[in-house]
């Protein structure tokens, strides 16, 4: 049987990608390597009840996948280490029916019109790839509405005065504030900042048949036990009810099948370990920008720009401990954030000026609180001060951050390409990640960082720190999260800690500088369409999410005609 | 449930629960052995002598907050995760199955030299001495730690955390599934 489209990877952009299609009539077959947790197949309507608050299964066995025994992957900072300097979680973005959707807290800014131009708005940097996007924001405006209404997102039009023109309101009201974010949004605007409620993918309201999100905390890093978050689900869900979708768990793809001009479907290994062929009209690949130039690479596929310009968004991390406790283990992990810190100001202008840097943007900083008990215990040393520090609960109950997703520029030498020796459990190289940040990054960070701490002092810290993931030489750092130089272990280490990960088949009009067009088709093989990050030209600071499931679903709605 | 403990020896047990009670020890609340984080640790290490392995607890809830007590069903694992846990647990062991990026040494090989290290009169040693042998173990301590934290703190159905008292000492509701927060709660001090 021959299928119109195999879509590789059920996360936001393999499930828009089936959304969109099916609607069109189309036949789909969804291919999701991870277990399923998320939704009866045959029966769509029925969501299934595995998620939990549980810090246990979510944060320290690898519930979500990858397990890293199993699906390793490798890390270095340049070739200088050699063909590897780590072996194991790099960037372990969930691999699970619903993908990265699952564990995240459902933060989906848009982009701003600058973010699609950055080469025309700002020019060039040295050692940087910096270019324009093939689509603009204008063109991408009604593919954001859509998908607002499609996934549902909560947020107040009008609340961040640098956002750009929308042509209708958010779906659903923003949610409840956390109390710490309001007192850091009363006091960062004290310093002249802007923060306002985030738009998060969390029901605020019950909508499309899913409830209110009930507040309960275990949000970031969590699936949602009752669907309340905008994880793919709604997507999933529309996709299965035409009947015209099946979705394939558990099933690991091997290899884009080609005939020289096209390509023919997919090789897959399915629970059974038993590989079989799948004949296919068209396939779109939304595996994630670490898993998608990989599966193109064990294709055999040749474009030289596979893997490249791969971004990470670089984190400024800014702590402050509070004499009143926070609670946030109630809310939605993050309610407030502010954009100022990626508008190119006289300030920011300065800063790039004596770094002797054309421009240098930072990020959007989100206001969050302090994590969960498991994680908080193993910050403090074990000993007889150990239940003391619990109980007083400086890096928890007391703690507040502003975290801020630093734009990452791209770098050809940033890159995802295939390990020479290590592999899956499968027996297939894994994908190796060779990733340093770009002095734009350390300078951004250095500017833009100190701002919160002075907010953090307003607040009434009573202890501040500052530290960046990944952790690196010349960036500023005085953390308790972890060790300096080249340590790989604990959260803050020299692989980066953002999820969000972008490039690696970047598009254009250009062959000779883009692996796919602005439609996500490659340039090469007309009919394999990218449906994920991996697309991005560059990374903006703004979390990837809404802007690549709006592009899965223009590139979609193309493909169908 | 059986006899505690499951996989440990009776005489690495007790080391295993000494060093618990160095690292966090019981002030005017329960430490991790009061907690139950050696039983904890001990559990995960034989994992696979019940089944479902007790790797993952079910959804949605406890039961502690209303809902259904659906924590205490742990999920059947795929040959695939079963294969990795196995791998983390027990190792490699020369299973040409497991070996693809070569040998693993499992957790239960690092517990039996890791407690053999400290000693077999490790319980008996004055609390300087336990904390010395401990710093001299360094990279065993830290995976200690790391799973003494994880009982003492995570959901009972994991076997540490007795009757959620150490989330009471830092009031901590823990799971509120279905309950949850109301706006008040989430906004107001």
């Amino acid at each position: 049987m021959t299928v119109d489209a195999v879509i590789v990877g059920s996360g936001p952009g393999g499930a828009t990608a089936a959304d969109v299609l099916t609607r069109a009539g189309w036949s789909v077959t969804i291919i999701e390597k991870g277990r399923n947790h998320l939704i009866d197949p045959d029966n769509p309507s029925r969501l299934a009840q595995d998620y939990s608050n549980d810090e246990i299964k979510f944060m320290h066995r690898h519930f979500l996948g990858p397990d890293p025994l199993i699906e390793p992957r490798t890390f270095r900072l340049s070739e200088d280490d050699g063909e590897r300097s780590y072996v194991g979680a790099v960037n372990s973005i969930p691999s699970t029916v619903g993908g990265g959707g699952t564990h995240a807290d459902g933060k989906v800014p848009r982009f701003r019109p600058e973010d699609f131009r950055l080469y025309s708005s700002h020019g060039p940097v040295d050692d940087a790839a910096v270019a324009d996007w093939p689509v603009d924001y204008d063109e991408l405006e009604p593919y954001y509405a859509e998908v607002e209404r499609l996934i549902g997102v909560a947020g107040t039009a009008g609340a961040n005065p640098f956002a750009a023109w929308r042509s209708a309101p958010y779906p659903m009201p923003s949610g409840a504030p956390m109390y710490g974010a309001v007192l850091s949004s009363a006091a960062a605007e004290q310093q002249g900042l802007h923060p306002y409620p985030a738009p998060t993918a969390a029901n605020s309201v019950p909508y499309d048949g899913r409830p209110a999100c009930n507040n309960c905390g275990h949000c970031a890093y969590f699936g949602c036990p009752i669907h309340a978050k905008g994880d793919p689900v709604a997507m999933l869900q529309h996709a299965l009810s035409t009947g015209r979708a099946e979705l394939l768990s558990e099933t690991f793809v091997s290899r884009v099948n080609t005939n020289g001009r096209e390509a023919t479907g997919v090789d897959v290994i399915g629970p059974d370990g038993v590989e079989r062929t799948l004949g296919a009209r068209h396939v779109v690949i939304a595996g994630g920008a670490i898993e998608t130039p990989r599966l193109l690479l064990l294709s055999g596929l040749e474009h030289p720009l596979i893997g490249r310009h791969l971004m990470m968004h670089f984190q400024t991390i800014n702590v402050g401990i509070m004499p009143q406790r926070l609670h946030a283990h109630r809310g939605r992990s993050v309610t407030h954030v502010h954009d100022d810190c990626m508008i190119v100001d006289d300030g920011a202008r300065a800063a790039a000026r004596a770094a002797g840097l054309p421009w240098i943007r930072g990020g959007l900083v989100e206001h969050g609180g302090g994590g969960h008990p498991v994680m908080e215990a193993q910050f403090y040393p074990w000993g007889p001060r150990h239940r003391k520090l619990m109980a007083e609960s400086p890096l928890r109950d007391r703690l507040w951050a502003f975290i801020m997703q630093g734009e990452d520029l791209p770098q050809a030498t940033n890159r995802v390409d295939l390990d020479p020796a290590v592999r899956d459990v499968r027996g297939y190289p894994v994908a190796r990640i060779t990733f340093k940040p770009h002095r734009h990054e350390l300078v951004a960070s250095a500017h833009h960082g100190p701002r919160h701490i002075r907010v953090l002092e307003d607040m009434g810290a009573t202890w501040t720190a500052t530290t960046t993931s990944p952790l690196v030489e010349g960036a500023v750092t005085n953390s308790p999260f972890g060790g300096a130089g080249n340590n790989y272990r604990g959260p803050i280490s020299a692989i980066p800690a953002s999820r969000h990960v972008m490039g690696t088949t970047r598009m254009g009009t250009d062959p000779a500088t883009s692996v796919v067009d602005g439609y996500g088709r490659m340039h090469d093989l007309p009919n394999v369409v990218v449906a994920d990050s991996s697309v991005f030209v560059t990374s903006a600071g703004y979390g990837p999410t809404l802007t690549l499931v709006a592009l899965a679903a223009r590139a979609a709605a193309a493909l169908a005609g | 449930m059986s006899p505690v403990p499951v996989w440990l020896s009776d005489d690495e047990f007790r080391t295993l629960s000494a060093a618990c009670a160095r690292m966090i020890p019981a002030d005017e609340t329960a430490g991790a052995v009061e907690a139950g984080a050696p039983e904890y640790i001990d559990a995960m290490l034989g994992a696979f002598l019940v089944d479902p392995p007790r790797i993952w607890a079910g959804g949605p809830s406890s039961g502690r907050f209303g809902g259904i007590a659906g924590f205490s069903r742990f999920h059947q694992l795929t040959a695939l995760d079963e294969l990795a846990w196995r791998m983390r647990i027990e190792g490699s062991l020369g299973v040409a199955e497991r070996e693809f990026n070569g040998p693993v040494i499992g957790w239960q090989q690092i517990y039996r030299d890791g407690l053999a290290r400290l000693g077999s009169d490790f319980s008996e040693m004055s609390g300087d001495e336990q904390d010395a042998r401990l710093r001299a173990a360094e990279e065993f301590t830290a995976l200690l730690y790391e799973h003494c934290c994880e009982g003492m703190y995570g959901a009972p159905e994991y076997g540490g955390n007795r009757e959620t008292v150490a989330w009471r000492a830092i009031d901590f509701l823990g799971d509120v599934q279905p309950r949850g927060f109301s706006d008040a709660e989430v906004s107001e001090p």
